[in-house]
């Protein structure tokens, strides 16, 4: 067992050499090869983690949300509403909701004004989302004025700023208490923005969709599963653009790839020549260059996927997201809950170095097996 | 100790060019001794070289080293017996370009796996030994033929093997490195190392480190002389 260490220490040794030795050939293959990894690993992290934060988003959210429309559009849910649903079988819980948008001329941005179900904030106070920690510099404490769609200007205390977790959702919410949200919107009475229904039964929701249009002709209940449906197929469907656009990338890679490690040089062909008639095995030769594939391609997927990392999650994935609008549409800007799966890790993995050291392989074959006396006749 | 029986090697067998450059050799090389293969060119001594340390194998006939017969090992076997037992020193030195002398000289011990530390010690050692301590850490390509040649018998005797190899090895130098070179191989079959080479050089074939010349013409075996030592 010692030996066998001891002579892969040897040959790692003298194929990281001979990378130092052919640096041109070396370096060259190692940037394209990072490069490669790099565009995979981005994408893949970033749909991980967009797709993640998705489905994290509509965890919290209710099974049914019901609107009301008016010629069609979405419109206030009037008082009597929710004691006109009643009584529906599988229901957990109706609640009206109050929440609306609010444009930040100061900083020509979007919040969301929502107040919060789950929680009792005081009345003058706010609690709000990191984009606004961030772009308003605000902080627990601190008062901040925004001037409401009539004119005039109201103050708030932060009373907290929400975590970071999971920006998707929260970027740029601010909450606040009821009343102060009629009052700032000068929201009529009685009204509500639309009705959250939750459902325990996944097989109920159906059901209680079809009854709360029976009970309400003139409303619209949004199923949760619905929501879920559509952003699945718009991730897939973005995703699956990349990938073909990475195939491409790939294929030119393997074939680039393919022609630098497979063709030796007669100068590798001769150290092969001399390394045998010295005494070293078939073995030794193919393991020699076993190492050679495996070193570029580790070191390549190493430095390529902690690029793709840093650029994903702490550069918003700045590089390509022109190509992927329809997410930056969906949403202006926010930053991704950094997060690894092992799974893609090891896929990755696989169809990076594998190939690329079997690619090292094949040729050396020949090369290894060639009669050592060929040497005594150069 | 290294006996060969009625060998003979065919290049191209079956072909239009089919070529017979060894045809039936017998011979018994002497241990501790400095033998000669010469002859014109293209007479067979590589060729018979290449068999005599076990890089090729004959066409037919058997190979006895130390009365054993290895002419039908396995190739892992063969490669294992020619590391142990057999240094090579090439005619064009063979050196890796871009590794340092040392570096060069420890190559054949990577596949036992001998510690690394150890293997720099005996290079050391031979490297000493050759008067060539101050070049250890040079690249290959800046040293001189001679300096060449002797890295190349550092790295022949690493593994400490019983008997040497050489093809030609004054083709490249000149008479002083050629008599230097002579030198060293007496001193080595004096402790004890079987050395065997070619060469068609009158220098070598005449020099009195010589004990025993085999002269081939055609791919046969035409005279053998002892010349120098009396054999015990
Ligand atoms: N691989 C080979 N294929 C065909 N012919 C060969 C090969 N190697 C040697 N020969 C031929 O065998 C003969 C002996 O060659 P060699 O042993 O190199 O002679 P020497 O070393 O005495 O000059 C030559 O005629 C040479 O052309
Ligand atoms: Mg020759």
């Amino acid at each position: 067992m010692k030996p066998w260490i001891e002579r892969q220490r040897h040959l790692i040794d003298f194929t990281a050499q001979s990378l130092a030795r052919r640096k041109g050939k070396s370096l060259g293959l190692l940037v394209v090869y990072t490069l490669l990894v790099f565009v995979l690993a981005s994408v893949a992290l970033y749909t991980h983690a967009l797709r993640n934060e998705a489905t994290r988003v509509l965890a919290g959210t209710p099974e049914i949300v019901l609107q009301r429309l008016i010629a069609g559009r979405h419109d206030l849910v009037p008082p009597g509403y929710i004691e006109k649903i009643g009584r529906i079988r599988g229901v957990q819980k109706i609640e009206g909701r109050l929440w609306g948008y609010y444009y930040d001329s100061v900083l020509k941005a979007n919040y969301t004004f929502m107040v919060a179900t789950d929680r009792e904030i005081a009345p003058g106070e706010i609690v709000v989302g990191p984009a606004l920690e961030r772009t308003r510099e605000l902080s627990a404490g601190n008062g901040v004025s925004f001037r409401a769609y009539t004119g005039e200007l109201h103050t708030f205390i932060v009373a907290e700023v929400l975590a970071h977790e999971s920006e998707l959702v929260s970027a740029d919410l601010v909450l606040m208490n009821a009343a102060d949200f009629r009052r700032f919107f000068a929201y009529p009475a009685g009204h509500h923005t639309d009705i959250a229904l939750w459902v325990a039964n996944p097989l109920e929701v159906r059901n209680v969709g079809v009854k709360l249009l029976d009970a309400l002709p003139d409303s619209r209940p949004i199923l949760r599963e619905e929501v879920l449906r559509t952003y699945a197929s718009i991730f897939d469907w973005r995703e699956g653009m990349m990938l073909a656009l990475l195939s491409a990338a790939i294929l030119a890679f393997g074939i680039f790839a393919w022609e630098k490690a497979a063709g030796l040089s007669a100068e590798e062909k001769r150290e092969i020549g001399i390394l045998k008639a010295i005494g070293w095995e078939t073995g030794d030769v193919i393991a020699m260059k076993f190492w050679e594939g495996f070193l570029v391609s580790l070191l390549a997927f190493l430095v390529g996927y902690v690029a793709a990392y840093v650029h994903v999650f702490h550069f918003e994935f700045a590089l390509f997201a022109p190509v992927l609008k329809g997410w930056a549409v969906l949403y202006p800007s926010f930053a991704l809950t950094p997060q690894i799966d092992g799974l893609q890790v090891a896929t990755l993995f696989v169809f990076t170095v594998l190939p690329y050291t079997a690619a090292t392989l094949v040729p050396i074959w020949r090369a290894a097996t060639t009669d050592p006396d060929t040497v005594m006749r150069s | 100790m290294l006996e060969l029986a009625n060998i003979r090697k065919v290049f191209n067998q079956g072909q239009h060019n089919e070529y017979w450059a060894l045809k039936g050799i017998d011979l018994d090389i002497p241990p501790a001794r400095v033998s000669v293969l010469k002859g014109p060119s293209g007479s067979g001594k590589t060729t018979l070289l290449t068999i005599l340390g076990c890089l090729a194998r004959p066409t037919e006939g058997r190979v006895r080293l130390n009365g054993e017969d290895i002419s039908g090992l396995p190739e892992r076997f063969l490669t294992e017996i020619r590391r142990r037992t057999f240094g090579f020193i090439f005619q064009q030195f063979n050196l890796i370009r871009g590794l340092s002398a040392i570096e060069n000289i420890i190559l054949p011990g990577y596949p036992g796996g001998t510690p690394r530390a150890q293997l720099l010690a005996r290079a050391e050692t031979l490297l000493a030994d050759l008067q060539l301590a101050h070049r250890r850490d040079a690249k290959v390509e800046w040293l001189s033929g001679g300096e060449q040649q002797r890295v190349a018998i550092c790295r022949a005797l690493l593994n400490d093997p019983q008997i040497l190899v050489a093809d030609e090895p004054t083709a490249n130098l000149d008479s002083k490195l050629s008599t230097e070179f002579l030198a060293i191989l007496r001193r080595l079959a004096e402790a004890g190392r079987t050395v065997i080479l070619t060469s068609h050089d009158p220098l070598v074939v005449e020099s009195e480190v010589v004990d025993r010349v085999y002269s081939l013409r055609d791919g046969q075996l035409v005279e053998v002389v002892d010349t120098r030592r009396a054999w015990p």
